[in-house]
């Protein structure tokens, strides 16, 4: 199969090991990988400020770059919901609406396209570790992908996962509220990391890089020992 | 003056550094989400009730027009005084003018959020009417002289204490510790206030549009007494509470209890079609029913966001908000808080200012998820920033998106950008925290993340070289 690549900005430029796993997994299980450089950002921190003509203009970027692709797979639920969830209504009476939803049709985030699309749950890695997995809002509830990280965890040799308590609760990134409402964001990742540290887990692993950025960010600041991960990472530890 | 947003930050910045607060209300609501869980496991299956729910809601809503007046025509047949309030001051009016024409002198209330956003207690009050609220927690509130903290749980935050504090305070009793203690002495003080008032005004959970009657739901029978002892009997609602028949009652009034409190039904059900009949024994002389638009019409105006109208106020979008659980019900300073308050207080009382609710919100959609009716809640906060963005961008926004999407749309300058952005993280440091910071908002609590020594896209051409070379 030919898989294309959407790696996310931040991604690219902050968190490049994660785009490289996912090209050593998919490689290891024998499909080809294209990744084309014209892609940028999804636009989705103009969409969530409300200036859709700008977040339209960025995402006309990722409508040209992923045209010719078949599937699309993107190693981050927040992105991949911007492109499958949200692509659609924001074309919603443009010229471009077909264009969108068919990109939407053929987006999937990282875990949910080995598990669903792919049937893959063990890829042979091992982790001998003990980990928490910190559900990302919009994987979760845009994408509906909650099992297949779990799915794919169960089977990586001597890693111990231990949920935590609230499982769900969101980070309190939210991209730009993070920066608008800081006092409430940082609250709510003061409640997310003390949930993380309570399972005693020396990993948070997520699907999103994202959630990530803040939990690593808040925890870094609090001396915590706590390393986030993402999935991929993970997976693609004894590659 | 403070604008409404920056008291609302204000507020917020408070909360949010107040560790007992937290822990109090997540306390609170541990307890909540136990018994909603238990009573969501007792439907056969809660994600097709909250589907059937969101249907039947849909269907009356969208036929508002028809249910209105199938709904108030069987209600004037049994004598009811039916009045149409376009807005807040023509609803305080109309009951004030009843008050006066029957020479009524002390009022009694049963819950009612719709009475909150008209500001009916204050108006009345100022009219030279006794008001008092016979519910417990609202009870609490209006000797606080504050508004409810909640939809459902107007009291939730406050200690056993703190209320008995307040009641030695305004009532001069004894400190009391127990919460039986407590309720007596609300109850001594309501029983008399009962017996002597000559109105009562209630709210209404449901309208059921084909038998004419209005359905009120409680869990203390202050409802009950409030609306049958005294001579005269007002109902308040809001024109989007109906559903179409009695058989709907049977899933919306579990649903309700479930979702709002964690119950399997309230504890009283009362269903109420009119004044005392020829020939009955009890009831009311007169009973008048208030519906109210005040800004409704404007909802359902925007098919995009109609559904917002399909809310029964059970609370559950507050209870897992994260953003309700840090700043607090009294931040939000809007009748309704929580998601459904930023999703329709913009509608109801102006957008520009109202708007920041809808950009307080991190998007995690545990609000959606929530919701028995199936709001589109986390969606609708999108649409509002965009309306409020079409209307009115600010100039700096619009400049800094601008910039960020034209940088986007030019995958060459996005990639030179972040190299330099790479080689000047570094001086970062020299200014991180200081006034001169622009990433302070970030940095006061959290790390900044560090622009990889090389990107993906630098790797993946590294590679087809050694690949292909």
């Amino acid at each position: 199969m030919k898989i294309t690549l959407f790696i996310p900005c931040f991604i690219d430029q902050v968190h490049p090991q994660v785009g490289i796993s996912v090209v050593k997994i998919l490689e290891k299980l024998g499909h080809t990988v294209d990744y084309p450089e014209e892609q940028t950002c999804c636009g989705q921190p103009a969409f969530n400020s409300g200036l859709w003509d700008e977040a339209r203009a960025v995402a006309q970027q990722a409508l040209k770059a992923f045209r010719n692709a078949e599937i699309v797979v993107t190693p981050s639920g927040s992105c991949g919901a911007m492109m499958r969830v949200f692509y659609p209504d924001l074309f919603k009476g443009t010229p471009q609406h077909d264009e969108a939803r068919a990109l939407a049709a053929k987006t999937w985030e990282f875990s949910e396209f080995l598990v669903k699309k792919l049937g893959v749950t063990d890829l042979g890695a091992s982790f001998p570790a003990k980990a928490t997995f910190h559900d990302g809002c919009h994987s979760l509830r845009e994408m509906g992908v909650k099992t297949e990280p779990r799915e794919l965890l169960k089977h990586v040799r001597g890693l111990e996962l231990i949920e935590m308590n609230p499982p769900e609760t969101c980070c309190g990134f939210g991209g730009t509220f993070s920066v608008k409402f800081p006092m409430i964001s940082s609250a709510m990742g003061e409640g997310k990391c003390a949930a993380i540290c309570e399972t005693k887990a020396d990993y948070v692993i997520s699907l999103d890089s994202s959630c990530l950025m803040h939990i690593q960010g808040m925890l870094d600041r609090q001396g915590k020992k706590v390393r986030g991960l993402h999935l991929a990472e993970v997976l693609a530890n004894s590659l | 003056m403070m604008t409404i947003a920056k008291s609302f930050k204000e507020s917020a910045t408070r909360y949010c550094a107040d560790l007992t607060h937290r822990a109090f209300i997540r306390k609170g609501l541990t307890g909540y989400e136990a018994k909603r869980d238990e009573n969501k496991a007792r439907f056969q299956s809660w994600e097709t009730a909250r589907q059937a729910a969101a249907e039947i809601k849909y269907e009356v809503i969208n036929h508002l027009d028809r249910y209105l007046e199938q709904f108030v025509k069987n209600l004037e047949a049994r004598g009811v005084k039916v009045f149409w309030a376009g807005n807040a001051q023509e609803a305080r009016d109309y009951i004030a003018q009843v008050a006066r024409d029957n020479k009524v002198r002390s009022i009694i209330k049963s819950k009612s959020m719709t009475s909150e956003e008209i500001h009916l207690n204050e108006a009345l009050i100022q009219a030279g009417f006794e008001v008092f609220e016979s519910d417990l927690g609202e009870f609490i509130v209006q000797l606080r002289e504050e508004p409810p903290y909640h939809l459902v749980f107007p009291s939730m935050h406050l200690t056993r204490g703190q209320i008995s504090e307040i009641f030695q305070k305004k009532l001069g009793t004894k400190p009391v510790q127990e919460p039986e203690e407590l309720t007596m002495i609300a109850r001594r003080i309501m029983r008399q206030k009962f017996c002597a008032a000559d109105m009562g005004i209630s709210g209404v959970n449901f309208g059921v549009a084909e038998t004419g009657m209005i359905s009120i739901t409680e869990n203390e029978g202050n409802a009950r007494l409030t609306t049958s002892l005294p001579r005269i009997h007002v109902a308040l609602m809001g024109i989007e509470k109906l559903v179409r028949r009695m058989d709907d009652l049977a899933l919306f009034l579990p649903m309700l209890a479930t979702a709002g409190a964690g119950q399997h039904l309230t504890c009283y059900n009362t269903l109420f079609a009119g004044p005392r009949q020829r020939g009955e024994s009890d009831g009311p002389e007169q009973m008048h029913l208030v519906l109210l638009d005040n800004g409704r019409t404007n909802v359902l105006a925007d098919a995009e966001q109609r559904d917002s109208l399909h809310c029964i106020r059970c609370g559950a979008c507050l209870n897992v908000c994260p953003i309700f659980r840090n700043v607090g019900g009294h931040t939000y300073a809007t009748t309704y808080g929580g998601p459904i308050g930023s999703v329709i207080t913009p509608h109801l009382r102006g957008l520009q200012e109202w708007k920041h609710l809808s950009f307080a919100s991190s998007l995690c959609g545990a609000c959606s998820q929530a919701c028995p009716v199936k709001i589109d809640l986390a969606h609708h906060l999108l649409q509002n920033r965009r309306n409020a963005i079409q209307q009115k961008a600010s100039a700096i926004e619009k400049l800094m998106f601008g910039g960020f999407a034209f940088v986007m749309r030019r995958p060459g300058l996005y990639r030179f950008a972040a190299k330099v952005a790479r080689v000047f993280q570094p001086l970062h440091g020299l200014i991180q925290g200081t006034a001169l910071d622009p990433a302070r908002a970030w940095t006061r609590t959290r790390e900044a993340p560090k622009i990889a020594k090389q990107s993906f896209t630098d790797w993946w051409r590294e590679r087809q070289k050694t690949n292909h070379g």
